[in-house]
């Protein structure tokens, strides 16, 4: 103790607690050292980059960006442009398909592996592994099953349907069904696993009590659980539908964006405009556009966040 | 109060505030050398802050704490001279007994030898020689809470924080170790700051206690003070079980008014010099005599019957005084009955008088 | 059963006559199989395909099992595979994205990781709001923000390599892997923290020597995740490095969909499923640590 009291002779003539406190800057300093990257990242990356690409979206840049404002005229050409329609109108089809169609089956499967089956661990192995995959790989390998020549319409047109057709990749009007079925293949499972974990929280007791009460398993899941479980089915939801707007790899592999441009997504647009076509006003304007949309997603989002706080 | 000259403890004009809630409000307090102080309160009063301050891992708004002569209101917590014992234990998961005996003096850079005897001599007095080599998870509550003493002990500090370090425990164990802590205290003569919501762990341990409530310390007293002479309507309620009985009405020249009747207040000591006006009259429920022994009470009074609670050594009885409910605490051999009226006797001395509006003793 | 021996005039006694196969039951583990052939399929094909060669590929169709079983595929595959000029193979790509792997995982996790760690115990002015900007920075869509990173990185010099491309990463990877570890970090009690302060340990004394030893299995997790991530990654791979570091995924693509010479579908089936071997691999050893992966990451969230 001794010793203490010498090496701080400062402090402990320190009589008035009005006396200056240690500069506030340097407390926690080596915290604050630490988390440099976070707070680079979430400034220079994430609000910095993004702020500068909406901002040289109203300039006319082509291959370099230059600071000649136009307004608002990369926005009007890009919604005249009928690839642009057509990559919003496939995200729009392929995005709804995809969130009605994951969180039902998703929520199906996890029902299932919820009834305290045996080797629910198999089921959930087989119905997950996808998600392990790439894009890319997801893509290829769908790629090839809905091969004309050689895949499922072959196959059933060997059974003896000779009119059978089933082309979707080369098919401009069903493009993006093709597409569909593998991103469904792709991403249940993982919707799957989220809901088995919000079932799972629910307490054994509800069960209990809707046994008693003598309701029906599916109308227990249907009328019961799923309310409960609001706050699961809003994370699933944000995580699927902020997945859908940056749609891309599976596109380039599975088909490219054709045949034609009929399998364009806005993701593929931009990333087109920027290093392909040397446009990058258009690359900007679109990637603002895709910023948009996922606003527009998440402020329901951030609603339902709120509304359920509030009614708790 | 504030008679001692050298305190191992003080704390001057303590302030607390997180954004725009006030936690602690100028508080004070003057802890004498190898005192045992209890820190007493249901949660949200601050006591758990109070601790924290002392042991500088909360930075506070404003005021000193002085610990051994010393301001550490800027200090680390590893430089204030203070071992702390946790209510989870605190235990490092990874590391043997030993390895969290030893922790703190590694960091201090003690030397090897010097560290070898300190969790000698300190696992000799915990009991725990056995127990060096073994993980935390290996070890039951009450040897983990050993070991967390343990590691406070190796420290050879001044002062020992205690944040609730039994409620983990169930309540054989914690009888056993609050027995245990009181030994040691007397056996280090260390001061020691003791934070709890059970009133018989501070019963038992203190020297004194400090009652507090929203942020600030209401009674900083002995058990015995605060037990017979609660400053407060608060202090009253929180000691005891069942709690205070109450009687409103009022102070009148001697004289307790009520809607029970008028009661002469013969033999109280009173605090203030004009007590008249309107008022509490507190009873403790182990005060009120029943039976024969009511008749030689002073001030009499009968109620029914209309619940009872035997708890073999006692019996806890409910009744009706006009339309009042009271705990009357008979004894265990009572034989009452439903809608029985039973005639209740106190003494105004073993009474609590509090002023109606400030509720402070009269 | 015991329901052979009791007849129904009985009155219920001992344990319920159950039935084994319920129509419930049925219904329950026949759907489960009927989707799991569903969801098998694509590996299924994949193999079979890539085992064939090209005459029986032509002439069978995409479920049968190979007549001949041929490894040639693969090999062409790993060694000889063309993309533009170059015709050494996928193991080029591998290669590479071993070489990205290897250090983005090891910078993303432990920059993350002392960040999580930071925004637990050491909360500093301002240090929320970074972490809900970081937070709400995972949503936006990448594409706006690659422009001006590669603007960024062409003015640090490292557009085009290694170090650029283990930045990005590192920041995007930060989002996730930061909430991983925050999250957890929150269910260490903080009097843990507390008795390692009046210890006398330090920032960096506290994480080294009592929180990393207690969080091995959330190391895992994230590097579960960061793995599978990054080996997946096309977009970054494809924006921020040049054709001789492509990742695998890309040059998988370019070999797969090149439009010059003819397919060899036996060759990209086997390509596809080198690439897509390092994850399955992942997956089916980390088994349930996978599933916590993707559920702390995201239920949390």
């Amino acid at each position: 103790m001794a010793d203490m009291s010498q090496s701080t002779p400062t402090r402990e003539a320190s009589p008035a607690p009005s006396s200056k406190p240690p500069l506030r800057i340097f407390r926690n300093l080596n915290a604050k050292l630490a988390a440099t990257p976070m707070i680079l990242t979430a400034l220079v990356i994430f609000v910095g980059c993004s702020v500068w690409t909406i901002v040289y979206s109203f300039t006319n840049s082509r291959l370099l960006p230059k600071t000649n404002f136009v307004g608002f005229d990369q926005y009007e050409r890009l919604w005249s442009t009928k690839r642009w329609m057509i990559a919003v109108e496939n995200v729009a089809i392929y995005g709804i398909l995809s969130l009605i169609f994951t969180m039902i089956i998703g929520f199906f499967l996890a029902t299932l592996l919820d009834r305290k089956i045996r080797f629910e661990d198999t089921f959930r192995t087989i119905f997950l592994y996808p998600f392990a995959l790439s894009f890319i790989v997801t893509g290829l390998v769908w790629q090839w099953i809905l091969n004309p020549e050689f895949g499922v319409q072959k196959i059933v047109r060997s059974l003896g349907w000779e009119s059978f057709t089933f082309d979707p990749l080369f098919n401009a009007e069903i493009v993006i069904y093709g597409i569909l079925i593998a991103g469904l293949w792709q991403g249940t499972g993982l919707v799957m696993v989220i809901m088995l974990a919000g079932l799972r929280g629910i307490p054994e007791d509800i069960w209990k009590a809707a046994k008693v009460d003598g309701i029906g398993t599916a109308k227990t899941y249907t009328h019961i659980i799923l309310p409960m479980m609001k706050p699961v089915l809003v994370t699933a939801l944000v995580l699927i539908s902020a997945g859908i707007v940056k749609v891309y790899d599976l596109v380039v592999a599975q088909t490219a964006g054709g045949p034609g441009i009929a399998s364009d997504v806005p993701a593929k647009y931009v990333y087109d405009s920027l290093f392909q076509r040397q446009n990058l006003g258009q690359g900007f304007a679109a990637s603002t556009m895709m910023l948009v949309m996922v606003v527009i997603i998440l402020i329901p989002y951030f609603y339902l966040q709120y509304g359920g706080k509030k009614a708790k | 109060m504030d008679q001692i000259v050298n305190p191992s403890i003080s704390i001057k004009n303590l302030d607390l505030s997180f954004g725009a809630v006030e936690v602690l409000k100028n508080l004070n307090l003057d802890i004498a050398d190898g005192e045992f102080v209890v820190l007493l309160g249901s949660s949200g009063c601050g006591k758990s802050t109070l601790l924290n301050c002392i042991a500088g891992l909360l930075d506070v708004s404003d005021g000193e704490i002085h610990i051994s002569g010393k301001n550490v209101t800027w200090e680390e917590p590893s430089q204030r001279g203070i071992g702390m014992v946790f209510q989870s234990y605190a235990l490092y998961p990874q590391m043997t007994v030993e390895g969290n005996l030893t922790f703190g003096l590694r960091n201090a850079r003690v030397p090897k030898d010097e560290i070898a005897a300190r969790v000698e001599k300190a696992a000799k007095i915990l009991q725990i020689e056995p127990l060096l080599k073994r993980k935390p998870a290996a070890l039951s509550g009450g040897q983990r809470q050993r070991v967390a003493i343990g590691r406070a002990l190796v420290r050879d500090v001044d002062v020992f924080l205690f944040d609730e370090p039994l409620s983990n425990l169930d309540a054989k164990l914690r009888a056993d170790l609050r027995v245990e802590i009181k030994q040691l205290h007397q056996q280090l003569g260390n001061t020691m700051i003791y934070v709890t919501h059970d009133q018989i762990e501070a019963m038992t341990l203190a020297d004194r206690i400090a009652i507090m409530l929203n942020g600030n310390v209401l009674q900083f007293a002995s058990p015995y003070e605060i037990y017979n002479h609660p400053a407060n309507k608060y202090v009253a309620t929180f000691i005891g079980s069942p709690t205070m009985n109450f009687i409103e009405g009022s102070v009148h020249g001697g004289k307790f008014d009520s809607a029970l009747g008028t009661h002469s207040l013969d033999g109280y000591d009173f605090t203030t010099p004009s007590p008249d006006g309107p008022a509490w009259l507190g009873i403790r429920p182990e005060h009120m005599a029943t039976g024969d022994e009511a008749a030689n009470k002073p001030i009499q009074l009968e109620g029914r019957v209309e619940f009872v609670e035997p708890l073999g050594s006692d019996t806890l009885t409910r009744v009706t005084v006009g339309d009042q409910h009271m705990w009357v605490r008979m004894d265990g051999q009572a034989q009452v009955k439903i809608g029985e009226m039973i005639p209740i006797g106190f003494s105004a001395t073993q009474a609590h008088l509090f002023d109606t509006t400030t509720e402070e003793r009269l | 059963m015991s329901t052979a021996t009791q007849s129904p005039a009985k009155t219920p006694r001992g344990p319920k006559p159950k039935r084994a196969f319920s129509p419930a039951n049925i219904m329950i583990y026949g759907t489960l199989f009927v989707v799991s052939i569903y969801y098998l399929l694509p590996l299924y094909v994949m193999v079979m395909t890539s085992l064939k060669d090209m005459t029986e590929v032509r002439m069978g169709n995409i479920f049968s099992p190979p007549v001949e079983i041929t490894f040639e595929p693969w090999v062409k595959a790993w060694a000889e595979a063309c993309t533009g000029i170059n015709c050494d193979g996928l193991s080029r790509g591998f290669w590479n994205s071993v070489r990205i792997l290897i250090p983005s995982v090891v910078v993303s996790i432990a920059v993350a990781s002392v960040s999580g760690y930071a925004l637990s115990f050491w909360r500093f002015k301002g240090s929320e709001l970074f972490f809900n900007i970081l937070i709400v920075g995972a949503f936006i869509p990448y594409q706006i923000m690659l422009y001006p990173i590669v603007i960024i990185l062409r003015e640090l010099g490292v557009y085009g390599t290694l170090t650029g491309l283990v930045m990005v990463h590192t920041i995007f990877g930060m989002p996730i892997l930061t909430l991983l570890f925050r999250n957890y970090f929150a269910s260490v009690p903080e009097e843990l923290f507390k008795a390692a302060r009046v210890d006398g340990a330090g920032f960096w004394g506290i994480y080294v020597q009592i929180m990393l030893p207690m969080s091995l299995p959330i190391f895992v997790v994230a590097i579960i995740l960061q793995v599978t991530g990054i080996w997946n990654d096309f977009l970054f791979g494809v924006v921020f490095t040049k054709p001789d570091i492509y990742p695998m995924t890309v040059q998988l693509n370019n070999i797969v969909n090149s439009v010059q010479g003819v397919k060899e579908y036996n060759v990209n089936m086997a390509a596809t499923l080198l690439t897509g071997m390092v994850p399955l691999v992942i997956y089916f050893v980390s088994g349930k640590l996978f599933v916590r992966g993707i559920a702390a990451g995201a239920v949390k969230g």
